[in-house]
């Protein structure tokens, strides 16, 4: 199967290219399953690899490379459009084109009678698509491409439904700030084509490694990429795309915004390790501290938020920055380990508050929500098993990933960031369970308004399936099995994700521990740190025990003041809107930063503009006196050449003195 | 032939002065006639006034490559009148009696 590790991105193409060329005559559904199918054909491919890989025996042969063609063939600069299958690009696409195809089957029953339904599962595809050649590209131009490809993705699909001022801006606010990241990710590469005189990984880690790098170069690419890694991902000072992206259907945001997308700065980081080992160490501390700082941040914001998916945006954010917080400890086993479980539970909450979202007829507040486990049983369990998941409740995936993670970070940064990730830590098992608690438990706030023109008009996706909407009667209801499919099986993996890397606990079997870290072991070698000989690491059992209590305490707080009522909620204004940093950002760019632009618009329209429209008026001030040497009248022209002809031959005969 | 001109031996000089006369009567019908056929017909006069010194000059240093460049400037001019002489036709067509100092569309 490595040889044909092409056929990944080629299928979502075919889908793309498929629906592209009959999507208005496929239609609903048949569009959906074919995209669907396509997916699921990349999986299997990805799973084909997997095992392909699994049996070469010696781990630092695990590597392949498969070209198609020379794609920028440019004198020094050889670049070819060449895919890479190791075990870090082969896990990548298995989760992607995995929980890919469950998203896509979700969405099928999501997107019910929506009439771009096609155009939908058009956009999923090229999504896959790109996404499979950022992950298996063999350099990063390809990486790239897919980089740009699932960026347009995301703002053709967070603006799906452009109809909606609110939803279109959003896209456009999540373009441009992607832009800045791009920035980064195009300065690293023009500094490893001008250092190392290629873009490979293989080149560029291989400089890295091999010390044929000075520090500073390194550093600076490591810093470009997180920049880069910094947009794409969501982290502080450029986070705040993605909240407004939940703009898009659910779907998208499950697929984009939480599980794969926003993970490719991540991937990035781990892929280039052996540079950021190279570079100077404060590269990673910045690193660990953005990170870290990006997690606490978006978690105190989650808590005051009232919209279903805005909480779990903000939860992506802050889990987005502790996998930020391992890549800095130098923990890139964990920080894949996290991206995984992350993917799994984060995807199962974006879809349960989808489904939950489709059941109450696109209401999205959740203080207009409540006890909705008696009316939608199998979405409150499955979004319960993500709650225990992401809260860091053993033995839910979460909490094997998000230990592995702090562990890391005291043993390689110290306390000060140890206890900012333990209080992020708190602060998610209490918003989680704040969240679970308003749409799931207490008193049902939905009757009070038992109105079907609450079904906001612009809602696309019709109800017409619904008895509740023709009159009266509101009532929400369970989705359908084609959406409680995928969220049962994400249930199932948030239960068990832990496995691939559980750490090396005396009650568990020794075959089953750190098999994730002996697999990514030949791709992260370079820069992962070995914190065997550290206290923390000692201590390891006492450090689970005391993430274990922070996640229950954070649960019991929030039941306290949400269903005990034994203190009021707090949830100021400040934290509702984000400490207003996003206001703060438009007010900058809509006051200074405007006047800034207008100024610079003023200098290309005076000074640029002036030189080249000056320039113009010269010439055609310099070309009106010369065109009336144009007469027009031919005998005119004759007698010109002629009396040219005459000067012609004066000059050769006195002045070049012939004869 | 006569006594009189059997004792003349032509020179390069007569063809020449002979050429000369041509390229002169040529260039001057160019530039006083209005007639478009008229003035093609002195652009061919001075083409062929070119073409006798040519030949002359070839004679002269016996050299061929004189006589090459007026197979060279008649092929020319065989395709220059093909093209002349069409859009000279056409546009008498359009305006009857047009003379060249009428087509002045391109002033500048």
């Amino acid at each position: 199967m490595l040889d044909v590790i092409w056929l990944i991105p080629a299928f979502p193409l075919a889908g793309f290219l498929l629906i592209l060329l009959f999507g208005r005559k496929l239609g609903e559904p048949r569009s959906g399953y074919l995209a669907a199918a396509m997916v699921l054909a990349s999986f299997v491919v990805a799973v084909g690899a997997f095992f392909d890989l699994l049996s070469i025996d010696d781990e630092h042969d695990r590597h392949h490379v498969e070209t198609l063609f020379s794609w920028v063939p440019v004198d020094a600069l050889q670049i070819d459009m060449a895919f890479l299958a190791d075990p870090l690009s082969i896990t990548m696409c298995l989760f992607v084109t995995g929980i890919g195809f469950l998203i896509h089957l979700f969405a099928i029953g999501y997107m019910h009678g929506d009439p771009r339904f096609s155009k939908f599962f058009l956009y999923l595809n090229l999504f896959v698509l790109s996404m499979t050649l950022l992950v298996l590209g063999e350099n990063l131009l390809v990486t790239f491409l897919g980089w740009e490809g699932v960026g347009t993705c995301s703002y053709f699909l967070i603006s799906f439904w452009h109809e909606r001022d609110s939803a279109a801006t959003a896209g456009k606010k999540a373009f441009v700030t992607n832009r800045i990241g791009d920035w980064g990710f195009m300065i690293a590469m023009f500094l490893g084509f001008a250092h190392v005189g290629s873009v490979s990984y293989g080149a560029l880690n291989g400089a890295a490694e091999g010390g044929g790098l000075s520090t500073r170069t390194a550093t600076l690419i490591a810093l470009f990429l997180f920049v880069g890694a910094v947009g794409k991902s969501a982290q502080l000072p450029l986070y705040l795309w993605l909240p407004d992206a939940m703009e898009g259907p659910t779907p998208v945001s499950a697929l984009i915004h939480a599980a794969t997308m926003v993970t490719a700065g991540v991937f990035l980081m781990t892929r280039m390790n052996p540079m950021l080992a190279a570079a100077a160490p404060e590269v990673s501390q910045v690193i660990a501290w953005v990170g870290v700082l990006t997690a606490l941040f978006a978690a105190t914001v989650a808590v005051a938020q009232t919209d279903i998916k805005k909480v779990l945006a903000y939860s992506t954010v802050s889990q987005l920055g502790y996998m930020f917080l391992a890549v800095g400890s130098g923990a890139f086993v964990a920080a894949i380990f996290h991206m995984v479980t992350h993917a799994f539970f984060k995807a199962l909450m974006f879809l349960g508050s989808g489904s939950v979202i489709h059941g109450m007829h696109h209401e999205q507040d959740m203080r207009k929500m409540g006890a909705l486990r008696k009316v939608m049983p199998i979405t409150a369990i499955t979004f319960l098993i993500g709650w225990l998941a992401i809260a860091g409740v053993p033995p839910f995936a979460g909490f094997w990933s998000k230990d592995e993670i702090l562990l890391f970070t005291l043993a390689e940064r110290g306390p000060v960031l140890y206890v900012l990730g333990l209080v992020t830590a708190i602060l998610t098992a209490f918003y989680m369970t704040r969240q679970i608690i308003m749409v799931f438990f207490g008193e049902a706030r939905w009757t009070s308004h038992a109105n079907a023109d609450e079904a906001a008009p612009e809602d696309v996706a019709s109800d017409d399936h619904h008895v509740s909407t023709a009159h009266g009667e509101f009532k929400p209801h369970e989705s359908p099995v084609i959406m409680l499919f995928p969220l049962v099986v994400l249930a199932g993996l948030s239960i068990v994700g832990g496995v691939i890397q559980l750490p090396s606990f005396g009650f568990i079997p020794h075959d089953w521990q750190h098999k994730l870290e002996s697999w990514l072991h030949p791709v992260v070698a370079a820069g992962e740190a070995h914190i065997t000989g550290s206290s923390a690491y000692e201590n390891k059992g006492l450090l689970a025990l005391l993430a274990i209590a922070c996640a229950l305490v954070g649960i019991a707080i929030a039941i306290a003041i949400y269903v005990r009522k034994v203190a009021k909620p707090v949830e100021p204004e400040l934290l509702a809107n984000g400490w207003y940093y996003d206001r703060a950002v438009s007010d900058f760019m809509g006051g200074p930063g405007r006047k800034a632009f207008e100024a610079f618009a003023w200098f290309d329209r005076t000074v640029v503009d002036g030189a080249v429209n000056g320039a113009a008026k010269l010439v055609k001030a310099g070309a009106g006196g010369v065109r009336t040497a144009q007469s027009g009248n031919v005998r005119n022209y004759a007698g010109i050449v002629g009396v040219g002809v005459v000067l012609l031959l004066v000059w050769f005969v006195i002045g070049r003195g012939f004869f | 032939m006569s006594p009189v001109l059997a004792a003349v031996v032509p020179t390069t000089a007569y063809y020449l002065i002979l050429s000369a006369v041509l390229f002169g009567i040529g260039a001057t019908g160019l530039l006083v006639r209005r007639n478009p056929l008229i003035m093609f017909m002195c652009i061919e006069l001075m083409l062929n006034a070119v073409n006798i010194t040519f030949v002359a000059f070839a004679t002269r240093f016996g050299d061929i490559s004189g006589q090459t460049a007026v197979f060279f400037v008649m092929v020319v001019a065989a395709a220059e009148v093909v093209v002349g002489l069409g859009i000279i036709i056409s546009i008498l067509r359009r305006r009857p009696g047009a003379t060249a100092d009428d087509l002045a569309e391109l002033k500048g």
